[in-house]
């Protein structure tokens, strides 16, 4: 795909003249990463670094009926979440694999945001209008919003003095309706990245100003502007999985170590019924973490082998910028994922030995 | 920055020739590209490698680059330091950053390796498209 056919954010061009690297992700052309990927890592775990998200997806799900669509469509559990909360979900397939994973916003009990992955939108869009039954509206909403994602022990220092509401009011993973720089702005407290941090959705046309105002307020806290490099470093680090390398339409939520939301006693869902039958059965292989041992980087698609036969291969892998360790996630036969358990990847042409370690492999502490 | 005591590569690896032993390693403007270098796998002294062969590599926080033999020979030194140090492939790319010193099997192969002026013009041209 050449740059004329690449879509760009309302911040692509401010991400450009910034310094970023641009490449093609998601359709869209982004920074891959600004001065130093360990640079913009680093930021974000010891101050604050800002993130171009506009990418994502953003599909408002509105009516009488939203609710009983959503919890028929995910595999969380919808009517826990209360005005203002957020919660992680998947967007599931019959056999309890993933269309998406996603996060939903409850507005009110007939309003919901869902922030989609950029590639999976028109999918998961189609997907929702297939089972759409019901006095429901759907709408993409994606071209209206531009998202910046502000992140690191020092992102509610930089954001607050922007918004005119009490940011320390908002707990991780609610949010609420306000202005930034005075334009109506979803003022999120989440992220992809294990540290605190907030997720601004505003109207495109103003987002380069407030990128601008951010770079601004965080001066003190030595913000950077950060790439897709980073953002991948650092969710890696936080073991949050990442669609298309950990999670697919192959991978079952239980699979992929993500049962915290799956919530098999609640009504009947699509892929409930795969799901409870592998739970009874038991599963066959589980997404873990794990440690090179010995020295070598694994990297995404590298072989894994286990007890000296092939299985799979590293979903996510990298050198891990804060922790300054060769990491990765695999999917391990279950019975080779207790914490200790080694087994080898394949890197170029040779067995490098690794172990299963707890995860997340990185905790924020505060 | 290119020091005309050296020959280069395509490849943007950097060769330094004294008593029929040649010093190599990747160029500035490679190390520069690639970012912080994090990992550096280095090839095994004895190992006998023919011009073109994977000698090692080099490894960003995002990108591995494998590094290529610029001449045949037999290796006879690899830059142990850079296993806990391969942050010195990005300080000093030219010096104390060297990966591995090959002994020539054939000297006529540096004639295809690009001079300092040669590889800036090809810096050149490369950055056009």
């Amino acid at each position: 795909m050449n740059s004329e056919t690449l879509k760009k954010t309302p911040l692509t061009e401010v991400c450009r003249t910034s310094g970023g690297k641009m490449v093609p992700f998601a359709g869209y052309e982004m920074p891959v990463q600004f001065a130093s990927t360990m640079d913009e890592h680093l930021a974000v775990r010891r101050g604050v670094g800002l993130f171009d998200v506009s990418h994502m997806g953003e599909v408002f799900v509105t009516g009488p009926d939203a609710l009983k669509l959503l919890q028929h469509l995910t595999c969380n559990n919808v009517e826990k979440l209360k005005d203002g909360q957020i919660h992680y979900s998947g967007l599931m397939y019959p056999e309890g694999t993933f269309v998406d994973d996603l996060l939903v916003h409850r507005f009110n009990e007939r309003k919901y945001l869902l922030c989609v992955n950029a590639a999976n939108r028109d999918k998961d869009v189609r997907w929702i209008l297939e089972h759409q039954t019901g006095d429901v509206q759907v709408e993409d909403a994606s071209e209206r919003y531009a998202q910046i994602a502000i992140q690191g022990p020092k992102a509610l220092e930089t954001v607050q003095p922007l918004v005119d509401v009490d940011l320390s009011a908002i707990k991780y993973y609610w949010f609420t309706e306000g202005h930034v720089d005075g334009v109506p702005a979803i003022i999120a407290r989440t992220g992809y990245t294990g540290e605190d941090g907030f997720e601004l959705y505003t109207a495109n046309e103003p987002a380069p100003r407030i990128w601008q105002r951010l770079m601004e307020t965080g001066r003190p806290f030595g913000v950077v502007p950060c790439g897709l490099a980073a953002r991948n470093t650092l969710r890696l680090e936080a073991k949050m999985a990442l669609y298309g390398n950990d999670i697919d339409q192959s991978t079952t939520v239980l699979e992929a170590d993500l049962g915290w939301i799956c919530k098999l006693q609640k009504d009947d869902f699509i892929g409930k019924a795969a799901l409870l039958r592998q739970k009874e059965g038991g599963l066959r292989r589980k997404l873990v973490g794990f440690e090179m041992l010995d020295r070598g980087i694994a990297r995404d698609h590298y072989p894994v082998f286990v007890d000296g036969r092939p299985f799979g291969h590293v979903t996510s892998g990298s050198f891990a910028p804060y922790l300054q360790k060769n990491i990765g996630l695999a999917y391990l036969p279950v019975e080779h994922t207790a914490v200790g358990t080694p087994f080898t990847v394949e890197i170029r042409g040779k067995q490098v030995a690794a172990q299963v370690v707890e995860t997340p492999f990185y905790k924020r502490n505060y | 920055m290119y020091s005309d005591d050296y020959l280069y590569t395509k490849e943007h690896e950097w060769v330094r020739v004294e008593n029929g032993e040649a010093t190599l390693g990747i160029t500035h403007h490679a190390q520069e590209e690639l970012g912080e270098i994090v990992f550096v796998e280095l090839p095994e002294v004895g190992k006998v490698l023919a011009a073109g062969d994977t000698l090692g590599s080099v490894e960003s926080v995002k990108a591995v680059s494998d590094v290529y033999a610029p001449v045949s020979g037999e290796v006879i030194a690899a830059n142990d330091l850079l296993a806990d140090k391969p942050e010195l492939v990005n300080q000093e790319p030219h010096s104390g950053g060297w990966i591995a010193r090959i002994r020539l099997s054939d000297k006529s192969e540096l004639d295809g390796l690009m001079s300092a002026d040669d590889y800036e013009a090809y810096l050149g041209e490369e950055k056009k498209h």
